[in-house]
Order: C-alpha cells, then sequence, then structure tokens
C-alpha cells in the first residue's frame, strides 16, 4: 500500500463543510417536518450490528458491507441500511402490543462501493417504515408521504413507478412452472436486460402466447390503463390479486390527489429480496441514479415475529443533487472589538443571539486578512477604540 | 433540457452504422452529421441532442443520467455492467468476443497470461473455467500481445477473422456474439416515456422490416 498523505480519508468517505451541511440540514428538516406531521416517531439504532443478524437480514450485497470483529470474534458490520435495524428493533420490543406503528429515522447507512471508488461509501437516508399494518391504505399513504416530503423539499420534477413483485412472479410461475426457472428469468429484469429477458423468453419451449406473455410485462408501464393489460396476461390466484391490489393502490392515491406524480411499471423487481408486495421507487427529473424507493416487505419475519410493513427511504444526497442549486441566505453578523470594548460587544451579541440572530464575536487582532474576513458576513459592527466612537 | 432527448453515439466504426439505422427510422439528421467533429450536435427539429463519446464510455454517460439514451456495444455493456436498461438489440455492427493466440500453443503452465481490453470479461470468462490467469490490460493492437510474448492469448472482439489471420493468430474459442444495443438511463426511462417509446417503436419497425 502507498503511503497515506495525511489529510487522506478512505475511499468512498466524505467530509461534509458548513455550507454543504446547513443545504443539507434545510432538506432534511424540510422532510422530517413532513414525516412528523403524518405522525411518523423518530428513532436511533446502534451504527454497528451483527453480520449474522442484521448483516445478513439486510439483502445488501455481501461484497458491500463493512465488516469488523469485535472482542469475542463476532463480525460486525456497519449498518448497510435503516430497514433491517428497524425490523430487529421491532421484533424485539416495538410489536409487543397489536396495533400499528409509524417510525422515522434519518442516518448514515454504509456501503462498500465496488465501482468507482470515489462514489459515497457513507450516505444519509431519511425514511419511514409503518410496522404491523398490511392495509393497501397504508402503501398509499407511504407512497403519498414519500411525495409530500419531496415536494416539501421543493423538488417538483419527479415520478414515482410503482410496481409489485408478486406479480411478475406468480406471472413466471404459472407459466415456467418452477421457482428455478422462475428465479433465472426474473434476473433479466433484475439486470434492467430487455434485450437478454426476450431472448431468454424466446429460447424456452413455450406456446407462442406463453412467450407473448412473457414479453408483454416489459411493455407494462404508464398510467390506470396498464392495469387492465397486466389483467389479460395473468391467470386467477396472487397474480391477479397483486393487480387488484395496485388498483386498490391508484385508488388510495387518487384520494390523496397524488397520483399526477405515480406511474405503474410490472418490470420493477428490486434485487432486495425480502420485499413482498407493492414496490416503487422515486426519479428526478436532472439525476440519473434513483433518489428514493420502498415498498411492502416481510423482513420482520427474519427477526422471528410475524408482521407485515411498508416504507421507503430517500437519499439526501441525491435528493440534494435533484433540488440543485439552493442558494442559502447568508444570515450571520459580525461584531468586531477592541479589548476596552469587549464587554459592550458581549452585551450586543447577547442581544442579539435573545433576538435569534445569528451573531459572531470576534476580537479586532486576532484576525489577519480582515477584508477576506469581512466578505463572509451579512453585515458587520465595529466596537473598537475609546467609547462612543464607532 | 426537459424535452430534449440526449443521445450518446459511439465515435468510430458504429457511428456510421447507427446513424444509418436513426436515417431509415426516419430522423432528419444533417447531412454534414457524419464529418462534423463537433462533440454536440443539436438536432433541435427532432427534438434530439447527440453527444459523440468513445464506445467504451457510452454506457458510463448514460448511466450518470448525462445521456438519456445511448447505443453501445454489448462487449462494453458486459465489461463496464452499468446500470442501465438494454431495450433493443439494434442488430448492427456485429461481431464477436473471442479467445485468440498463436497456433498450436497452450497456456504457459507457471505463468498463463492473456492480454485484453477487456479485462472484466476476460477475467470472468477464465474464472468460469476453472482457470486462474494474468490478465493484463492494453488499450489496442492486442494482436500484438501474443506475437512479442507478452501473453498467451488474448481475448479481443473479432469482426471478419482478417486481423488475427494477418497477424498469424488463431481463435481458440468464442466467447460471446456483440451487436450494438439501445441503452437508457433509468430515471430518463421513466420521465421522457413518451419519447423513448417513440424511439424505440421507430427503431423496431426498422428492425422488423430488416428481418425479412
Amino acid at each position: 500500500m502507498s503511503r497515506l498523505f495525511m489529510f487522506e480519508k478512505p475511499l468512498g468517505m466524505r467530509d461534509t463543510l458548513p455550507e454543504l451541511y446547513e443545504k443539507k440540514h434545510l432538506v432534511r428538516s424540510r422532510v422530517a417536518e413532513t414525516l412528523k406531521l403524518w405522525g411518523y416517531q423518530f428513532m436511533e439504532t446502534p451504527t454497528l450490528e451483527y453480520y449474522e443478524t442484521v448483516g445478513a437480514a439486510s439483502a445488501i450485497d455481501d461484497a458491500q458491507l463493512f465488516k469488523l470483529l469485535d472482542k469475542e470474534g463476532h463480525t460486525l458490520v456497519l449498518r448497510p441500511d435503516m430497514t433491517s435495524p428497524i425490523a430487529r428493533v421491532a421484533a424485539s420490543k416495538l410489536l409487543d402490543e397489536d396495533f400499528p406503528v409509524r417510525l422515522a429515522y434519518s442516518a448514515n447507512v454504509f456501503r462498500a462501493q465496488q465501482r468507482e471508488g470515489g462514489r459515497p461509501a457513507e450516505f444519509e437516508q431519511i425514511g419511514v417504515e409503518c410496522l404491523n399494518e398490511d392495509t393497501v391504505s397504508c402503501d398509499g399513504e407511504i407512497v403519498a408521504l414519500l411525495i409530500s416530503s419531496l415536494k416539501k423539499a421543493g423538488l417538483t420534477n419527479f415520478q414515482v413507478s410503482v410496481g409489485h413483485v408478486g406479480f411478475a412472479q406468480e406471472l413466471f410461475l404459472q407459466i415456467l412452472g418452477t421457482n428455478e426457472r422462475a428465479t433465472a428469468l426474473r434476473k433479466f429484469l433484475v439486470e434492467k436486460n430487455y434485450v437478454g429477458y426476450r431472448e431468454h423468453v424466446n429460447s424456452l419451449q413455450l406456446s407462442s402466447i406463453d412467450k407473448q406473455r412473457l414479453i408483454k410485462l416489459l411493455q407494462l408501464r404508464g398510467g390506470e390503463e396498464v392495469l387492465e393489460g397486466a389483467f389479460e396476461i395473468i391467470e386467477n390466484g396472487k397474480g391477479k390479486k397483486a393487480i387488484i391490489e395496485l388498483e386498490e393502490l391508484w385508488n388510495v392515491i387518487q384520494d390523496y390527489g397524488v397520483e399526477e406524480y405515480v406511474k405503474f411499471d410490472f418490470s420493477i423487481v428490486s434485487h432486495m429480496s425480502y420485499y413482498s408486495g407493492i414496490v416503487f421507487e422515486a426519479y428526478a427529473g436532472n439525476v440519473g441514479f434513483p433518489l428514493g424507493n420502498g415498498g411492502r416487505y416481510s423482513l420482520i419475519e427474519k427477526f422471528g415475529k410475524k408482521a407485515s410493513a411498508t416504507g421507503f427511504a430517500i437519499r439526501v444526497d441525491m435528493l440534494l443533487e435533484a433540488l440543485g442549486d439552493l442558494s442559502l441566505e447568508n444570515d450571520t453578523h459580525c461584531i468586531f472589538f477592541s479589548q476596552e470594548r469587549r464587554k459592550e460587544a458581549f452585551q450586543l451579541g447577547q442581544k442579539m443571539h435573545k433576538q435569534g440572530k445569528k451573531a459572531v464575536l470576534q476580537e479586532i487582532s486576532g484576525v489577519k486578512n480582515l477584508d477576506a474576513f469581512t466578505k463572509r458576513f451579512a453585515g458587520t459592527t465595529f466596537l473598537i477604540g475609546g467609547h462612543g466612537d464607532e | 433540457m426537459n424535452n430534449m432527448l440526449t443521445i450518446a453515439m459511439p465515435k468510430g466504426r458504429i457511428f456510421e452504422e447507427a446513424v444509418e439505422l436513426l436515417r431509415k427510422a426516419g430522423y432528419q439528421l444533417p447531412p454534414e452529421f457524419e464529418d462534423s467533429r463537433k462533440l454536440i450536435i443539436d438536432v433541435p427539429e427532432e427534438g434530439i441532442r447527440f453527444i459523440l463519446a468513445k464506445p467504451m464510455d457510452v454506457a458510463t454517460y448514460v448511466e450518470h443520467g448525462v445521456a438519456d439514451v445511448g447505443i453501445a456495444g454489448k462487449d462494453v455493456l458486459l465489461e463496464e455492467e452499468r446500470d442501465v436498461y438494454e431495450l433493443l438489440d439494434l442488430k448492427i455492427s456485429y461481431c464477436y468476443l473471442a479467445v485468440a493466440g498463436l497456433p498450436n500453443t497452450k497456456m504457459n503452465e507457471v505463468a498463463p497470461r492473456v492480454a485484453t481490453k477487456y479485462p472484466n470479461i476476460a477475467e470472468a470468462y477464465f474464472r468460469e473455467q476453472g482457470e486462474q490467469v494474468e490478465i493484463i490490460k492494453l488499450n489496442g493492437s492486442i494482436e500484438l500481445a501474443p506475437i512479442i510474448g507478452l501473453s498467451d492469448r488474448i481475448v479481443d472482439i473479432v469482426s471478419t477473422g482478417r486481423t488475427l489471420k494477418e497477424n498469424g493468430l488463431v481463435e481458440y474459442k468464442r466467447i460471446a456474439n456483440v451487436t450494438s444495443r439501445l441503452i437508457v438511463n433509468p430515471a430518463s426511462y421513466r420521465l421522457k416515456d413518451a419519447m423513448i417509446d417513440q424511439l424505440v417503436n421507430r427503431l423496431n419497425d426498422v428492425l422488423r422490416g430488416g428481418i425479412k
């Protein structure tokens, strides 16, 4: 290994300097405010978890986990997501009484990046989980809350694509018969490789009707009308149940009045294996990567309790990028003082602080480049020299 | 930029075929299109901006969303594994990835070496064969490597096989067929769905017509 420079940080780790911190804080608080208004309560979990429990449950690729050992030799991970730790707490503590629990979090998660190492390996997620509630109204609430949060953050050009993991899974099983064959085809969807998907379908020993049904899946995206197309290619059973759920979801979303932001896409199958129902991804106009995602999951079962839950997570860095130029007003005042007028300066400072105004107290002799320093403030007061003359 | 579609085009070999395909699909591209040295060409009548990139970089532009759509070889997609939708096989620029080397030679037992422009593809291929080889990344003239003794084998794209022949190399194994693909950024696929669907449909019409 080459010698490190003293200022170096581990790959993918970033500093947040004051200006960016303020912007992040602003966006975070706008979203958090919305989540709180909808009655979601914030909570925290530890940064380190056991590899065998949360690490294994998280569905983040093993190679992306940061691992270390504790004194007893247990493997620990830096939490790669927040859903799994919350599922852990939920199973052991929060769901003792049998009613819905609405939780929110804003926390940094850690995922080692294999490609282009400079991509953030630690990033902030803000999100919610609604636990022990399995109605479609709740799925709708989560989608509507995601939309409401993004709007509140100041985003205008965005879209939430909604799908259902049960649909493709059931369609594949109906046509292909075995889980193994279904998984082989599903892999192409996860990789977004539609060319490979079509080639694979055409290579299978199937009737042309069945082949068309599988290929049609790729075209099922758009507004309410695609639900009808979905009905045409699925037989009764779980697949139909998935469409009925999406239909109901559409009604819920219309009742919330946010349907303009929502489109269906039946080809969304998350690589996260714990999703069990409605899933969604949020995209914004000027960012190539998804801003956030979520859906219904059965993860809590892995921690020993049967409870359905749904939630979403927004990536704060992507959201910031999508928002573009957030110009923050500089409203900090600087009071320069000389020793003989120090007390007077402190009193003025206290007065301003009491009024909720930001004021820096700076002894004038401590500043070398006064011109450059002064430019950093919205206003200045000089209390120097004898009393009275400014 | 929201009502414009940005298409990343690969410079070089694939470019002319890709332009021809787009013209067949009814896109009105200016006649001097091919000769231009510009890296960005706007065609406002069609609502399209073209960016001209190194073929190997097309998928990168599209993954990051600075291009909504791109035309990239399957070789690039296999090598780069970018998070993009691979929507259409454009059936142009046919070639294939192959393992080649000097005739009647075996891999060196002590230090088997493979030279390639595609280190990920080569590594994955030999790993699947259960062979551990040293991958040597080169940026061009790969055929040189076995001739002068840098490596035992190369992994490269072959279109007619002429380059191999002229340099006295033979093909040992085909790895994968390669054609150009239409790729799309996941966010653009959602937010510019109407424009992208239109492009896909028009290209599909040409492709179907071309298959006879």
